[in-house]
């Protein structure tokens, strides 16, 4: 990875361009072009079913699901397109991780729950899994709260805690970037507050896509933020700059929540 | 007013009403079998009436009644000695009799035919054994003690008979095998075995000798009885299964005489076409039936409903199937019965007959009916229960769970196999259960496809291949029909239908608890919540 690094240099992670998106007969997305910066928190706000998850989940392919969704445009990950059907969605999905808005655990143990990505890849080796399920509990900051009961379930976790056990789970895989479906909108704020720190701490080792509809919480963890408007990207830019000084009148009229 | 119709109440009201409702009935059917069913064993009492006409009868009271017609009050005395009076029951009138009295020293018989004898022990004629007791009642017990060995020898030779049967049997269908083939009568490999088949039946004569004379032997001994009118009768020893008497015996002795009628019921074989004895024959065939109907249907219905909910894409044709499935599990049981007599039975029954067994044939060996077929018959009927309760605990489990196992990179069998299926099936064991309830109580089709009153053999035995899965088979639901209804002593068989019953309630009460506990094990493990 660190030879990528060094190649890419400043080379954008994830590049968006000319991208549209049917579901059926609407249109969801309208000719988005967006570049997200390595080690970079990117927040995607907007009104709800402005298109935000919807490109969100374009990045790892999580609309394949859909059958009626159809893309076209290109969405480049590392320079290699993300859209085709030729790519290896498996892997795509190893070095893109996604945490959802709804904490989802399996119902298994704690620490099944960290070596599921693991596992089916292939990995068995018991020092191999001891080692990422304590380095992705730390990474997510919740080693201390349940390092002595890692064969419980992960089902009887607190909201927050099966949160982050969620996001430890994403990182176990080792993945280049992080992608974040409002992952607060569904806790409290304490919760919250740790997720948001945890995200800090996160940036410097993994690259993280953020949807979120609270704009304190854009304000307070991004570098970059992206405005969307119905399917449409309106404004992107820094994070400082959009929330003190946007460019368009649509943006401000929503920051400043004067916007229905 | 309009107002208390508006709060809801009388709707509750009317819910729990509807509850009690099935509650009441449900209580009310499982206590009408379990008093009759339980009541049949208890040793009763034996009434010696002495009748206004100078005639008296000894028998167990079973009935009291209202005469419809005339209103004069009368009760059911079970006289048995069947053999002897002709039919095991007598309407008294109440105003005939003159008195009642429970002498000590009558005795019932259970027999080995001609049902149970009430009577009172005169003496024992031995002959070639010494009885040293004085009394008739001692002398008997000796003699029984003195022929128990010689019972079980019967016991063994018959049980080395079955066996040499056996053995002559298989080597009765290599010969024929052999012959079918086109091998000359006198190669050697004929000759050798029908030597060997012609030792074994040698052997197997020589043991019907033994066991001959070890009857007679035992026979030769016989009880004298006495009934109530005053006729006497001899029963040989062999033909005694059980002698008590019912009226000294104390309450510990009733205890112990109902538990060995409750063994025999359990595990003994039926006599007296299925009237009386054990239905351990019947209870096999029921419980090997509903296992392998479950090893049928589970993997199939589970399968196929995976395809439905996880691969098929939803269109015309998917739906087409559902509804199809869903209107399968309404089709009346007996129409499935005709189809499997037609497809399995000799469909493919009669091609798997003419490709392995052309030997045998005209002679039927899966082209006749047989617990193989029974189990794929209802199979195919609760398939349809399987494949819904499938794909109902599938469409239950939340997308966040799908997409989180996707999103990690798992490919969708993946995500099937160690996500899906996992938290599917404490309701695949719903639809197991319920699809095994059905067709332990399912009677209809089998009788079409396997079950007959009486089977010589079971299903499953120590020669080799154990499972005998063309065998025909007995059911406790057909055991039920065919005693109430198809005995030819249907007032004697009444009991025996709700001991019967009894056991087919108990049965599948048994492999639905079973069933639930680990439902409830695994429902524990895999509950889902959001938060």
């Amino acid at each position: 990875m660190a030879q990528t690094l060094e190649q890419n240099g400043n080379a954008p992670i994830l590049s968006v361009s000319n991208l549209n998106l049917h579901y059926g007969t609407a249109q969801a997305l309208k000719g988005i072009n967006l570049d997200m910066a390595r080690h970079q928190v990117t927040a995607f706000i907007g009104p709800s079913g402005c298109g935000k998850s919807t490109l969100l989940r374009c990045f790892n392919r999580m609309n394949d699901l859909v059958e009626s969704c159809r893309i076209d445009g290109s969405i480049r990950f590392n320079g290699d397109e993300v859209n085709e059907t030729s790519t290896d969605v498996i892997s795509l999905r190893r070095k893109i991780g996604m945490v959802f808005q709804q904490s989802n655990p399996f119902p298994k143990s704690i620490y099944e729950n960290i070596v599921y990505g693991l596992r089916i890849a292939g990995v068995h080796d018991k020092a191999t899994l001891d080692e990422a399920v304590e380095r992705s509990l730390k990474s997510a900051a919740i080693w201390n709260e349940v390092k002595d009961r890692l064969n419980d379930s992960a089902l009887g976790l607190s909201g927050g805690q099966a949160q982050r056990i969620c996001i430890a789970r994403a990182i176990a895989v080792n993945p280049e970037i992080i992608l974040m479906d409002e992952p607060c909108s569904a806790l409290d704020p304490i919760s919250t507050l740790k997720i948001e720190e945890l995200i800090e701490e996160l940036k410097s080792k993994y690259t993280i896509v953020i949807v979120t509809h609270n704009m304190q919480q854009a304000a307070r963890v991004s570098d970059v933020t992206a405005f969307f408007y119905l399917g449409e990207l309106i404004e992107a830019g820094g994070t400082r700059k959009i929330f003190t000084n946007p460019e368009k009148k649509q943006t401000e009229d929503y920051i400043t929540g004067r916007f229905g | 007013m309009n107002k208390f119709w508006k709060t809801g109440e009388p709707y509750v009201l009317a819910t729990g009403a509807a509850l009690a409702i099935i509650l009441v009935m449900s209580l009310t059917l499982v206590g009408v079998v379990m008093t009759n069913g339980l009541g049949y064993f208890w040793p009763r009492a034996l009434v010696k009436l002495e009748l206004k006409d100078g005639t008296s009868a000894l028998g167990q009271v079973t009935q009291k009644e209202k005469n419809p017609i005339s209103g004069i009050r009368r009760l059911q005395l079970k006289v048995g000695n069947r053999d002897v009076f002709g039919q095991d029951f007598r309407w008294i009138d109440e105003q005939d009799i003159a008195s009642r009295s429970l002498p000590a020293d009558a005795v019932l018989v259970e027999r080995r035919e001609h049902g149970n004898y009430f009577g009172f022990l005169k003496g024992v004629t031995a002959e070639g054994i010494t009885l040293t007791g004085a009394a008739p009642q001692e002398q008997l017990q000796q003699a029984l003690k003195q022929v128990a060995d010689k019972r079980d020898d019967t016991r063994a030779i018959k049980k080395q008979m079955s066996n040499l049967n056996n053995t002559a049997e298989g080597l009765r269908l290599k010969l024929q095998k052999l012959e079918y083939r086109g091998k000359e009568k006198n190669s050697a490999e004929i000759s050798e075995l029908t030597a060997a088949r012609e030792k074994v039946l040698a052997e197997f004569t020589l043991l019907n000798e033994k066991l001959t004379a070890t009857q007679a032997e035992i026979g030769r001994i016989t009880a004298q009885f006495t009934d109530a009118a005053g006729g006497s009768k001899d029963i040989s020893l062999m033909d005694i299964i059980v002698l008590q008497h019912t009226n000294s015996m104390s309450f510990l002795d009733k205890c112990g005489a109902y538990l060995e009628r409750v063994r025999e019921l359990l595990l003994d074989d039926p006599r007296e076409s299925n009237t009386e004895g054990g239905l351990f024959p019947a209870i096999f065939g029921t419980v090997m039936m509903v296992l392998l109907m479950s090893v049928f249907s589970l993997p199939f219905g589970v399968v196929a409903a995976i395809y439905l909910r996880e691969y098929a894409r939803d269109g015309l044709m998917t739906r087409m199937v559902r509804i199809a499935v869903n209107n399968l599990a309404g089709v009346p049981s007996i129409v499935y019965g005709v189809f499997g007599l037609g497809f399995f039975v000799y469909g493919i029954g009669g091609s798997i007959d003419s490709l392995f067994f052309p030997e045998r044939l005209p002679t039927p060996t899966f082209g006749t009916g047989g617990i193989l077929w029974s189990s794929l018959t209802l199979a195919l009927l609760t398939v349809p229960v399987v494949i819904v309760a499938t794909e109902e605990s599938l469409a239950s489990i939340p997308k966040g769970i799908r997409e989180g196992s996707l999103a990690l990179g798992a490919t969708k069998f993946q995500t099937l196999t160690k996500i899906l299926l996992p938290m599917a099936t404490p309701g695949i064991m719903t639809g197991l259960i319920l699809s095994m309830a059905r067709a332990a109580g399912e009677v209809a089709p089998l009788m079409i496809v396997g079950v007959v009153k009486l089977a010589p053999t079971l299903p499953f035995d120590m020669n080799f291949p154990f499972f005998h899965m063309d065998r025909k088979f007995m059911h406790l639901g057909f055991h039920i029909y065919d005693v109430g209804f198809q005995s030819p002593n249907v007032e004697a068989a009444k009991p025996m239908v709700f001991v019967t019953t009894m056991l087919l309630l108990a049965i599948v009460v048994l492999a639905s608890s079973t069933a639930i506990y680990l439902r409830n094990k695994m429902r524990s493990k895999y509950t889902t919540s959001t938060f």
